[in-house]
């Protein structure tokens, strides 16, 4: 890490498209700066008062000018919004064949864990040129998931699941930082990304410890909350079948038409009076809200996105590895 | 500078963003405030001040209404759930308690320009007793929530055990609005009795009496808040 | 004419300085002048009590593991160090010191509309003040000045409510002299006085006005909520309860984004006028000038969600935030090109002034640049909430905003006190001002887009050498600022009497009112016949020094 620098590191391919983005920016800057401070500083030298001399001739606008000036800098303007968009859009929509990770922040550390039920504290491990989708949640303050190196940062705020993606390019180690401030100890909830060669992750994935693939956890605690009871998989029982549920719309019963997302698998699990499923009736499920740890709640999640799975695509005990074999994209 | 400092004094502490220029400054015309070249300069600015203080009043209650806007957005079954436990008798009695005293106080600056005195007097004591009587209503308002556990914090409970959170939102929000706007209603009633005693010391005339305007403004100001609360508090349940 | 200042002086005419003592003449007075100089002096006290705060900040910083003080320590440093230079020095600085000196003087009026919310305005400012220094007394704040929720409802446990009356107290003080200056610039005008007659000083005033009337209620009934839910937990911003801790984001920026224009506006006012004066040149482009301060007041409430565009909101909201965040741009573009176009065949002096503009126009343009990283979505990405953010703010803030402050006082501080300053410690200590501000500040853009957060009262080793720079850049910035304290604490008493218009300047001030003006301003009161910076008009100049 070069002290000389003005760049961090590249971790990813997006930070490259950022710096230069960032360097046009910069170029802009210093050609504005040349031309303002190029023009006092002539102006002050070369119009110093001087004793004795005649009054100044007075200058009272233009509006040529005015156009000019005003017109010009939009335009260029323009040229950094619609780029900063493009770029902020592909950094917000992750492409379809992810590596998941689910990250939870709490004061003051970030709690990784993997599909096949590796956990880690403060260290996420990631192969190179697969995109790695991170699922964020928060059990207490508003925490914020910052990678340099990727050029990535998400809020991760209490209440939401927020995604962040990116893929790394250069094996390495990089900084992983909290950016909003969360209270005492805000300035050591860091750790470290490490960017591993597939073939390096692969041997990484397979030793280690684990307590059953966050699938397996999660249909654990599917039956210890007596889920399975109502939620009858392949039959139908009081409550929807979940086969088949998630990544596809759901008909409300007020009409309308959800996604079945992370997002609503939650607030389903913490409310199920927020959103009901047509033909089935109010107040059948028990509110979950305050019961579920958050980590809890991303196992279930994983769990219920597992029951969606291709049938001829065996349920993933091992989840890195397939999406990471599968092609990415 | 014909004024008594004790009069000063009061009028400051009982309101300081109100009018304490107005009430006490823009004077007769003899007493006209050095600062100013003309009466008529003095009222305009009196009554932009005036203008521009509610706008900020406005704003300010636009905060709560941005807030309430979101949650009953984010929850319409919930909010709508609410409003079986709003007495929407004694609501209702309250508006039309409002309305009433926007009347008499309307009465009350239509008697300030015709130089009538005592029917000055008379109509702000009304205005003053609707006032009093809207205070009061409220009080047992509230103390029904009280008795029902309808504040939020930690006693809090709510039959309805679906909306226990998104209840206790409102009823914060419920409590947040009408207790701001009863604050309202009581600075508003101390500049009441204020003017009521200038009436009775013969301060008003035809040619001047600003303060009674500017106080009337600030009257039907705050009666208009309630017009937009009560819908939105009391009623939600109703529109579905 | 050469005023000879050895010329001793037998009695000095009345004047609002001298014409009562005693401290019921100050504490209960109405003049507008007078309560400029209480906010003087109270403001100079929250800057040194800010800056000291500053100081602990960037000596802890010195060393990755924190030099002096435990993360915790650190954590309420910062903390009040924003509150009490955004609260109670920024918003108040110009506008209630030379707003509030000068407009009435500018438009040729006697006082203000409303000298006695004036007063109460100072003292709402002080209470506000006061309740604040408690707080920092008895423990401190530790949530930031942006009180974000929930922690700052729920987790934090130090005196968050103390402090948010502070700032609700201080925001009410903000609030009233806002809707005096608008009053007073529509009522009070002299005879003569059109709009566009106005010093670019009063648009500027009349635009922060209309954003502090606008804006400041909805900052001070959030401080409310977030109390009330601190103290009762309904859970409004609890997303635990069923709140959205987003919305007190939304809520708090809507200000708080409008607010950063209260800051510089009054500050771009006193540019104007200080580079008209010392370029002996009209404005170039008056209008421009003037409407641009309008329109950068009503866009500035459209801005805010570019505070948001990392924490979920939705990304269509975050393109539309962007775009009207550089039209924002645009206008503060405009006033730049006028100043550097007015200057063009100027007769072009260096007095101190001058130099704090030259430093404003500088600063402020490379604050104003860097703005344009942050408006740009994936830019801001990757440098909001670090150094980058600091720095940025701090080179429109306080490159900006302080340079036009030190530039007003000294050139308004012969029609203030009616002593001239001692010039060569004044350039001096312009000069170290700016040095020691941009060793401070620039390595902090390099930092932030290196990846340091903000708010980290420890850091990754790597970072350390340009922190030490900038801390070092801290202490020359120090030292700048405490000259001039002493060499004006000086001058005020012991400094050589000054002329009316020692700068030959144009403006109703200079022109029509003696060196202190008296109470009422005007010996005779003033009918205004020409538009504003009609330099080509006469000399008018009474050279004073040099």
């Amino acid at each position: 890490m070069g002290n000389l620098s003005i760049f961090p590191p590249r971790g990813s391919a997006f930070a490259g498209q950022v710096d230069l983005l960032y360097t046009f920016l910069l170029v802009v800057s210093a050609i504005m700066m040349v031309l303002i401070f190029g023009c006092i500083f002539i102006f002050a030298v070369k119009y110093r008062r001087r004793p004795g001399a005649p009054p100044p001739p007075q200058h009272h606008g233009s509006m040529l000018l005015e156009a000019v000036w005003s017109t010009i800098p939009f335009l260029v303007m323009l040229v950094m919004f619609v780029w900063g968009a493009k770029l902020y859009f592909d950094s917000a929509t992750p492409p379809a064949n992810t590596l998941d990770l689910y990250v939870t922040g709490k004061q003051w550390m970030w709690k990784v864990e993997y599909p096949g039920g590796q956990r880690e504290i403060n260290e996420i491990h990631v192969p190179t040129g697969t995109p790695v989708k991170v699922t964020l949640a928060s059990e207490d303050v508003i925490h914020s998931f910052f990678i340099p190196a990727f050029r990535v940062k998400h809020d991760v705020v209490p209440g939401h699941y927020e995604i962040a993606w990116f893929q790394a390019t250069k094996p390495g180690r990089y900084h992983l930082f909290c950016a909003e401030y969360c209270g005492a100890d805000h300035s050591k909830m860091g750790g470290w990304v490490n960017v591993m060669s597939p073939a390096d992750y692969e041997v990484w994935l397979s030793g280690g410890e684990r307590g059953g693939s966050m699938v397996d956890q999660g249909a654990k605690l599917f039956s210890q909350y007596g889920c399975v009871t109502c939620h009858v998989l392949d039959a139908k029982g009081r409550c929807p079948s979940l086969r088949n549920m998630f990544g596809h719309p759901v008909q409300l019963d007020d009409g309308r038409t959800v996604m079945a997302d992370e997002a609503y698998v939650r607030e389903s699990i913490l409310d199920p009076n927020a959103k009901i499923v047509k033909g089935y009736e109010r107040n059948v499920m028990p509110v979950f809200q305050g019961q579920i740890s958050e980590e809890g709640l991303l196992q279930l999640i994983v769990f219920v996105k597992s029951l969606s799975q291709p049938p001829e695509q065996p349920v993933p005990t091992k989840g890195p590895p397939v999406t990471a074999k599968g092609s990415p994209k | 500078m014909a004024l008594r400092p004790a009069q000063r004094k009061r009028t400051d502490k009982e309101d300081p963003l109100a009018e304490s220029e107005v009430t006490l400054e823009a004077l007769h015309p003899r007493e006209l405030r050095h600062h100013f070249d003309t009466p008529e300069q003095q009222l305009e600015s009196s009554l932009l001040g005036m203008w521009i203080f509610l706008l900020t009043e406005v704003m300010f209650f636009g905060g709560m209404f941005g807030g309430y806007t979101v949650y009953r957005n984010l929850y319409p079954d919930a909010f709508a759930s609410t409003s079986q436990y709003m007495n929407v008798t004694l609501g209702g009695i309250n508006t039309a308690v409002l309305i009433c005293s926007s009347l008499t106080m309307a009465m009350a600056v239509h008697s300030a320009q015709l130089g009538k005195n005592r029917a000055i007097i008379l109509f702000l004591l009304l205005t003053l007793f609707l006032g009093c009587v809207f205070l009061g209503i409220k009080y047992v308002e509230y103390h029904e929530k009280w008795v029902d556990h309808h504040i939020p914090g930690p006693h809090f409970q709510y039959a309805d055990a679906r909306y226990f959170h998104q209840a206790q939102i409102l009823f914060f929000l419920y409590f947040a609005m009408t207790g701001l706007h009863a604050l309202h209603m009581i600075v508003g009633a101390g500049l009441i009795i204020a003017l009521i005693i200038m009436a009775a010391r013969h301060r008003f005339s035809a040619e001047w009496y600003t303060p009674v305007e500017m106080i009337g403004l600030y009257w039907h100001f705050v009666d208009i808040i309630w017009i937009f609360l009560f819908p939105l508090l009391y009623l939600i349940g109703h529109t579905k | 004419m050469n005023i000879t200042f050895e010329q001793p002086k037998i009695k000095e005419s009345p004047n609002y300085l001298n014409i009562r003592y005693g401290w019921r003449s100050w504490l209960l007075t109405t003049d507008h002048k007078r309560i400029a100089l209480l906010y003087l002096f109270s403001i100079t006290a929250f800057f040194m009590i800010g800056g000291a705060f500053a100081v602990g900040m960037r000596l802890n910083l010195t060393s990755p593991n924190g030099l002096l003080f435990s993360p915790e320590t650190y954590n309420k440093l910062f903390t009040m160090h924003g509150i009490i230079m955004i609260f109670f020095f920024l918003i108040p600085s110009i506008p209630a010191v030379l707003g509030n000196f000068l407009i009435p003087l500018m438009i040729g009026a006697r006082d203000l509309a409303f000298p006695r919310i004036n007063l109460l305005s100072w003292y709402l400012y002080i209470i506000g003040g006061i309740v604040a220094v408690a707080a920092v007394a008895s423990g401190g704040v530790d949530t930031g000045w942006t009180f974000y929720a929930p922690f700052s409802t729920t987790y934090s446990n130090t005196h968050v409510i103390m402090t948010a009356v502070a700032v609700f107290v201080a925001g009410f003080s903000s609030i009233l002299t806002g809707l005096n200056f608008i009053v007073t610039i529509h009522k009070m005008r002299a005879p003569g006085m059109t709009w566009f007659r106005l010093p670019l000083f009063v648009w500027s005033h009349y635009a922060t006005s209309i954003i502090q009337v606008l804006g400041t209620p909805v900052v001070a009934i959030t401080i409310v909520l977030l109390g009330l839910e601190r103290l009762f937990h309904a859970g409004i911003f609890d997303p635990k309860l069923g709140g959205d801790p987003i919305l007190f984001q939304h809520l708090f920026w809507f200000y708080s984004h409008p607010a950063v224009y209260i800051m510089i506006l009054p500050g771009m006012g006193v540019i104007s006028e200080l580079v008209t004066c010392f370029s002996h040149k009209t404005v170039f482009g008056y209008g421009f000038v003037a409407f641009s301060s309008v329109a950068i007041a009503v866009l500035s409430f459209l801005v805010w969600g570019h505070h948001l565009f990392v924490s979920g909101q939705s990304m269509y909201a975050g393109l539309i935030f962007s775009l009207l965040s550089f039209m924002v741009a645009v206008p503060s573009a405009i006033k730049v090109f006028n100043w550097t176009a007015t200057m063009y065949r100027g007769s072009i002096s260096y007095d101190t002034p001058m130099l704090y503009a030259f430093g404003f126009i500088g600063l402020f343009t490379i604050g104003g640049l860097t703005g344009l990283f942050l408006a740009t979505v994936a830019i801001d990405v990757h440098v909001t909430d670090t150094y980058f953010v600091v720095a940025h703010f701090h080179y429109t803030m306080v490159g900006g905003m302080v340079m036009a402050y030190l530039g007003g006082i000294h050139f308004w501080f012969p029609k203030i006190t009616g002593r001239m300053y001692p010039e060569g410690w004044a350039r001096f200590a312009a000069l170290v001002v700016f040095v020691g501000f941009n060793l401070t500040f620039f390595p902090q853009f390099i930092l932030g887009y290196l990846g340091m957060p903000r708010r980290y009262a420890t850091y990754a080793p790597e970072f350390q050498s340009l922190n030490v720079l900038s801390s070092a850049g801290a202490s020359i910035l120090g030292v700048g600022y405490l000259i001039p304290m002493i060499y004006l604490a000086w001058a005020w008493n012991r400094g050589p009497r000054a002329p009316a218009n020692p700068w030959g300047a144009k403006g109703l001030e200079w022109e029509k009112s003696p060196s202190p003006p008296p109470t009422f301003n005007f010996d005779e009161m003033p009918v205004v016949t020409e538009n504003a910076y009609n330099y080509g008009a006469a000399p008018g100049a009474t050279e004073a020094h040099g």
